[in-house]
């Protein structure tokens, strides 16, 4: 389905990241969001309150974090499209209901445009220190799916691919952003409407005097793990609760129901990562060290790669779009023949720690860390990437 | 001990039926009977006074979404046959508050009890009643948190006994109809459940008025807050309710708390007209941007 036109501000324009989330957001189609201000992420719902009026959207500013995170699940079940977005301190208040989303299978895009931390940390400098965060915040188990953009052109671009993916698998997307890329300010181009691609939400096909259980797959193709959707107004009468259920949607709490469903939760995104994950490589297919990075740590890098290849190493880069699930794949592959991954992120240790998972102790895996507030030196990168090549 | 407490307690299964159906089976999940609840506790008579409210009023079903947060009155929205939603502890409002938005068309109506809506709710409610968005919040007050054991909550009588105050609450507890009419509310009353006729009247009132109207049903928690407090069983609790009650219509909410033991205040306290949240939104919007302003879908034919 192509991209609604009255959201789509088709051009070419010098915008910061968080408004080109903004536009990226209207763009996807959404029409609803609830937000409660906090640096730096507040810009993406300045924006939205601004060109909302002019699209047919609501925007309501909440009376906390906790408010705008289940704000927008309920406009999601009175049939919008809708987001919401924070920074450090907020995320940690929305992590209950990034839970109920999950558990629910409530379509949604959170954005984290994250600064340091711990508690207020550093509210107006960037850090990539979430990235477990996004992974493990909520209680429970889950699988979830989360993005992380390198510039303000992808801020746009992905926050249309978290809607569309939140679509598909009826469940929360979450946008990793970073203080940097949030305020750095870049050409974006916006494409016209026929050139963007929009997931249309699946809803029931059945009439309001038919039986609909919202969790139940009789409408789906075999091995297709995501029931579809209704709405209120509808007749369904559907039961929605963050207990463990049964297809019904009814509480269902015994040791069985929380296999069959949290199987299927978590199935419904393992068994799709391929579809899911995204990621950009340049000259791993020779290379014997790769740097794996992410968000503007990806950009900062550059220059070490460059230099390095300059003085004749065969030096890799491989970029996670996609940050959960994790390419365990691609990397275990990677893993047999390289020497060493080095991977600078802005936090003191996160995203490494999988990398030397998936790596099995094969090659050496180095960490670049940097506990935020600023990006990294490209020199610490490219002393890191001399020291692995010995 | 044992025996006492099996002496206040009828028997569920072995009572006999007194009639072949329930009148207001047709609004509940009866495929998810037995509910809950315990014997002699006062959200059932709520919910009956609530299902014979809807009937009598002009909603289309298909029109009413209720929406509850966490605890024993948390669980009404798992056996009400309407869109239902179970949300998570205390967020009842915010979630309503994004439905209302998105689907104007739809009557919201938030039935929870009063730690969820006081405590962890308390910031919720006093914005949602300042915003004045059209929807029915219906507050079941049993003084404790039942689910969880019987702790003290935001509303347990001065002095009375809960399990995490052994020895009496010293805390002086919400007046919620006081409350609700400072922050906005434009429609408070209070009823106990022994008052059936009187609650079931009030909740389609409110139910039919725009904006944001509150009804506080005071209810017996056998099990646990009347038991510790030796108030007897629910039905002594009833008793108590019919005797220790003073309707008094427009009583002024400053003089309606609820002491242990003390009068019980009941009746429509508030019944104003003021601007809902929606309407507002639409006509500033449109004095502001004119034919520039594009109205949400939803609100189309619904909002003026």
């Amino acid at each position: 389905m192509n991209a609604d036109p009255r959201g789509v501000l088709t051009g070419s324009h010098f915008l910061d990241g968080d408004h080109a989330a903004a536009e990226g957001a209207l763009a996807a189609g959404a029409n609803f969001s609830a937000g409660y201000p906090i640096t730096p992420s507040t810009e993406v719902v300045e924006r939205l309150a601004g060109r909302f009026p002019f699209t047919g959207g609501t925007f309501i500013q909440m009376e906390d974090e906790l408010a705008a995170s289940i704000a927008i699940q309920g406009a999601v079940w009175g049939g919008s499209k809708a987001l919401t977005v924070t920074s450090g301190p907020g995320f940690s208040l929305m992590m209950e209901h990034l839970g109920y989303g999950i558990m629910t299978e409530t379509p949604f895009v959170l954005v984290d445009v994250q600064r340091g931390g711990p508690s207020t940390g550093l509210p107006t400098m960037p850090a990539q220190a979430d990235m477990m965060q996004a992974r493990w915040g909520s209680h429970g188990d889950y699988e979830i799916i989360a993005l992380a953009p390198s510039s303000p052109q992808e801020c746009f671009n992905l926050m249309i691919r978290a809607f569309n993916l939140s679509e598909k698998y009826r469940t929360p997307v979450l946008l990793m952003m970073d203080e940097c890329v949030g305020h750095m300010l870049e050409r974006v181009v916006i494409p016209s409407p026929e050139k963007i691609q929009i997931e249309p939400r699946r809803y029931t096909r059945k009439g309001p005097d038919e039986q609909y259980w919202p969790y139940s797959l009789e409408e789906c193709n075999n091995g297709d793990l995501v029931p579809p959707l209704t709405k209120v107004g509808e007749g369904h009468f559907p039961h929605i609760t963050g207990l463990t259920h049964d297809d019904r949607g009814y509480p269902a709490m015994n040791a069985k129901s929380q296999a069959v469903l949290l199987g299927r939760l978590v199935d419904k995104i393992r068994n799709n990562a391929d579809d899911i994950i995204t990621i950009e490589e340049d000259g791993t297919d020779d290379a014997d060290v790769i740097v794996v990075s992410y968000g503007i740590t990806a950009r900062v890098c550059q220059p070490a790669i460059s230099r390095a290849r300059a003085e004749g190493h065969k030096v890799g880069f491989l970029r996670l779009v996609t940050v959960w699930p994790f390419p365990e794949k691609r990397i275990r592959e990677l893993a047999g023949r390289v020497s060493a991954f080095v991977v600078p992120e802005m936090n003191l240790g996160q995203i490494v720690r999988e990398v030397e998972r998936c790596s099995q102790g094969r090659p050496k895996v180095r960490g670049v860390t940097h506990a935020g507030g600023a990006v990294h030196d490209p020199e610490e990168i490219y002393n890191a990437i001399r020291e692995v090549m010995g | 001990m044992s025996e006492s407490y099996e002496a206040t307690v009828t028997d569920p299964v072995s009572a006999p039926m007194t009639c072949d159906s329930n009148p207001v089976e047709e609004w509940l999940r009866m495929d998810r009977m037995p509910h809950i609840w315990c014997p002699g506790c006062g959200i059932g008579t709520s919910v009956n006074c609530f299902t014979r409210a809807i009937e009598e009023s002009s909603l289309d079903r298909k029109n009413i979404a209720i929406v509850s947060g966490i605890g024993c009155t948390g669980r009404v929205a798992g056996y009400l046959l309407l869109d239902s939603f179970h949300t998570t502890h205390g967020r009842a409002l915010p979630f309503a508050t994004g439905l209302k938005l998105a689907s104007p068309k739809t009557k919201v109506v938030v039935y929870s009890g009063d730690g969820d809506l006081f405590a962890i709710g308390g910031n919720h409610f006093i914005h949602a009643a300042r915003r004045n968005l059209d929807m029915t919040v219906l507050c079941v007050n049993n003084f404790n948190y039942g689910m969880t054991g019987g702790q003290v909550a935001p509303t347990t009588p001065e002095f009375a006994i809960a399990s995490t105050t052994p020895y009496g609450s010293v805390e002086r507890p919400f007046n919620l109809p006081y409350l609700a009419q400072s922050c906005g509310a434009v429609y408070v009353a209070r009823w106990t459940v022994y008052h059936v006729k009187q609650l079931q009247r009030s909740i389609r009132e409110a139910l039919e008025k725009p904006g944001f109207t509150f009804i506080e049903m005071v209810a017996p928690c056998p099990t646990l807050f009347v038991r510790r407090n030796r108030l007897g069983d629910g039905l002594a609790a009833l008793e108590s309710y019919e005797e220790n009650a003073v309707i008094k219509n427009g009583a002024d909410t400053r003089e309606c708390d609820l002491g242990m033991g003390g009068p019980i205040v009941c009746g429509k306290f508030v019944d104003i007209d003021r601007p809902s949240y929606l309407s507002n939104q639409v006509a500033h919007l449109r004095k502001v941007l004119g034919d520039r302003y594009v109205m949400p879908d939803a609100w189309q034919g619904v909002v003026q």
